[in-house]
């Protein structure tokens, strides 16, 4: 603590911003900021009951399962669903941000998009060829890229429509995984595309990959060559076991921060050609319209963003006194540089601390320590990457994309794409969480 | 040391490692377990269409036959001639206001689409939604061309088939503009 001993007093009491932020320094000598901060903010030294051994601690607990599911006492943490009774559309599950923590989003909880059911692939008899403008046409199974030497990266992978409620021109009164749901973090492990085109001796002229799922809809994207040749990687381990079934089983592309849905799932075919097919999904869904009437095509990229995930929409502080506001940060771009937190609506910013290892197109998760008085409070984060760009303030964002203009009913709905500015929750003097346009 | 050898040093040091790297990520000799095929083993998966009309098959359609297989086929969702079934799942595939009306206007063939490829490969791929790849060329080719022509992007007796189809003229297809041109 040699900056404290410098300054000759507890870095944990240093205020960095307005509304109670604190130098997030002050996360480096735990133990010393958090008692301090708990003593400002009012400690509860109540005499308690004295302490008794529990039932659970009285008998032998249960029997070990061969796959573990978490705790009984956490069944509110699941994914939300767009189409719980499998109706004739896509079916979207959302993560539920505001109930974990960490930078890595476990499988089970992964968001997916699935378009036309989840396949029953038996990835024995799947098969993914690459063929077109190559040389030699090959054909690839599960066994044969298992024996690749494989590489491992953490990467999030993030929805273009994820957040879309955020174009709303009335903030929309839902959990963080309502909103932001449509993105989540894993560590995927595969073959980097550029192994497996090499092998098929890709022509110069190609410039486009046309990749195709073996789901009832064969969804195909076009996918440029030059991504193919930066990150790209057939994968076929999330963290660490095989893929969800929703999630791609057996094998998937993965294109680091680009477009979830570029990001093909089920990937049976890869075509080489000189240019893109126009599929449904590049020309509708994931084009956007621009104020002004302007259309916006081959987006790709997810550009940087940032949100809280505690305190969010939802959550009730108890009582004034010390907290941790945390959140997500990610880029399509490279690392996250640096993450702001404002606690009093933007007027004035502290610098979060950010969880190590940073890694490229990845959640990572910043801290930043907050002593609240018991007033209204405005939460902020703003996310900036390696590369220097920085998320938009949304009335910036608002004049460059523009919004809707009536409230928009329901998260689930997708007036828009790309949205990565600004997400403010407002706590009221009761501690209650709703979500505010600041 | 000159400033001259300390630039090289530099540069010999980035060069090996930048070769360092190279080496971790791509490693040699590749393990070539890909199994050789020929185009002809995948010509039934290869159902990949393109703007320029490469890939779409033999055989044609025409807005009338397009319209019995739509109403027995694919009105019960798209609702009759295609004006939209349960809002917002199952949209209009017809009509649609000016882009300038906004950022949520409704997206359709005639106000969006930059290519009238998509249609076909889209209905053949994927569509009717319980029964994808069950439709034959012809009444693929029949129902693009009665789509095509509710959005009165063609006539009510043009003949949609591989030539056909790609000079079909959208009108949105100009009104596209790239973020990002230096990523393709």
């Amino acid at each position: 603590m040699g900056i404290s001993k410098r300054r000759g007093r507890t870095p944990s009491l240093d205020a960095v911003a307005g509304n109670g932020l604190i130098n997030r320094r002050a996360l480096l000598g735990q133990g010393i900021a958090l008692a301090g901060a708990m003593g400002v903010g009012g400690a509860t030294g109540a005499a308690a009951e004295p302490l008794k051994d529990e039932a659970w601690s009285l008998e032998v607990g249960a029997t070990t399962p061969p796959l573990q599911t978490p705790s009984r006492f956490e069944k509110e943490v699941v994914r939300a669903l767009s189409n719980p009774k499998g109706e004739f559309r896509t079916s979207h599950a959302r993560t539920p941000h505001q109930l974990l923590n960490g930078a890595i989003t476990p499988n089970p909880l992964h968001f997916t998009i699935i378009h036309a059911g989840i396949p029953d692939i038996d990835p024995a008899q799947h098969k993914l060829v690459i063929h077109g403008m190559v040389k030699q046409p090959l054909e690839f199974t599960l066994e044969t890229l298992s024996r690749y030497p494989l590489v491992t990266r953490t990467h999030f992978v993030e929805c273009a429509g994820n957040s879309a409620g955020m174009f709303s021109n009335e903030p929309i009164q839902a959990p963080a995984g309502l909103i932001h749901g449509l993105v989540s973090c894993a560590e995927w492990t595969g073959v980097p595309l550029s192994v497996l085109l090499d092998e098929a001796g890709i022509d110069p002229a190609a410039k486009w990959l046309v990749a195709e799922g073996a789901d009832a809809h064969f969804l195909d994207r076009s996918v440029p060559v030059k991504k193919a040749y930066d990150d790209a990687m057939v994968a076929i381990y999330q963290n660490g076991e095989r893929l969800m079934p929703g999630n791609g089983y057996p094998m998937r592309l993965l294109l680091p921060g680009y477009q979830g849905n570029m990001n093909v799932k089920f990937l049976r075919r890869l075509k080489a050609v000189d240019q893109p097919s126009y599929t449904y999904f590049e020309t509708k869904n994931y084009s956007q319209i621009l104020p002004g009437g302007k259309t916006w095509r081959f987006h790709f990229l997810m550009e940087v963003k940032s949100f809280i995930t505690y305190p969010s929409f939802g959550h009730h502080l108890k009582e004034p006194g010390f907290y941790a506001i945390s959140g997500v940060a990610y880029s399509g771009t490279g690392r996250i540089a640096k993450v702001l937190v404002s606690a009093d609506g933007g007027k004035s910013w502290g610098e979060a601390a950010l969880q190590t290892p940073i890694h490229d197109k990845a959640f990572t998760r910043f801290v930043m320590p907050w002593r609240w008085d018991g007033q209204p409070a405005v939460l902020l984060s703003r996310a900036w990457d390696e590369a220097g760009n920085a998320q938009p303030l949304r009335a910036d964002f608002v004049a460059q994309r523009g919004e809707t203009k009536k409230p928009v009913a329901t998260p689930l709905a997708f007036p828009n794409q790309h949205y990565n500015s600004i997400t403010s929750w407002g706590v009221d003097s009761k501690g209650e969480v709703k979500h505010v346009y600041a | 040391m000159s400033t001259r050898n300390i630039i090289a040093v530099c540069v010999l040091a980035l060069a090996f490692g930048a070769g360092a790297a190279h080496a971790q990520s791509a490693p040699s000799p590749a393990p070539k377990l890909g199994k050789p095929i020929t185009e002809n083993d995948i010509k039934d998966w290869d159902i990949a269409v393109l703007p320029n009309g490469n890939g779409l098959p033999a055989g044609q359609g025409t807005p009338q036959e397009g319209a019995k297989i739509f109403a027995e086929k694919c009105s019960a969702c798209h609702g009759d001639s295609a004006k939209g079934g349960v809002a917002p799942f199952y949209p209009a595939l017809v009509g649609g206001a000016p882009l300038t009306n906004g950022i949520e206007t409704q997206k359709t063939i005639a106000n969006y689409y930059a290519y009238a490829t998509t249609i076909f490969d889209y209905i053949r791929r994927a569509m009717p939604f319980n029964g994808s790849r069950t439709l034959t060329d012809n009444e693929t080719y029949a129902l693009t061309a009665y789509i095509l022509s509710l959005n009165k992007l063609i006539g009510e007796n043009d003949v949609m088939d591989a030539k056909t189809l790609p000079q079909v003229k959208m009108p949105n297809r100009d009104n596209f503009i790239l973020p990002y041109p230096d990523r393709i």
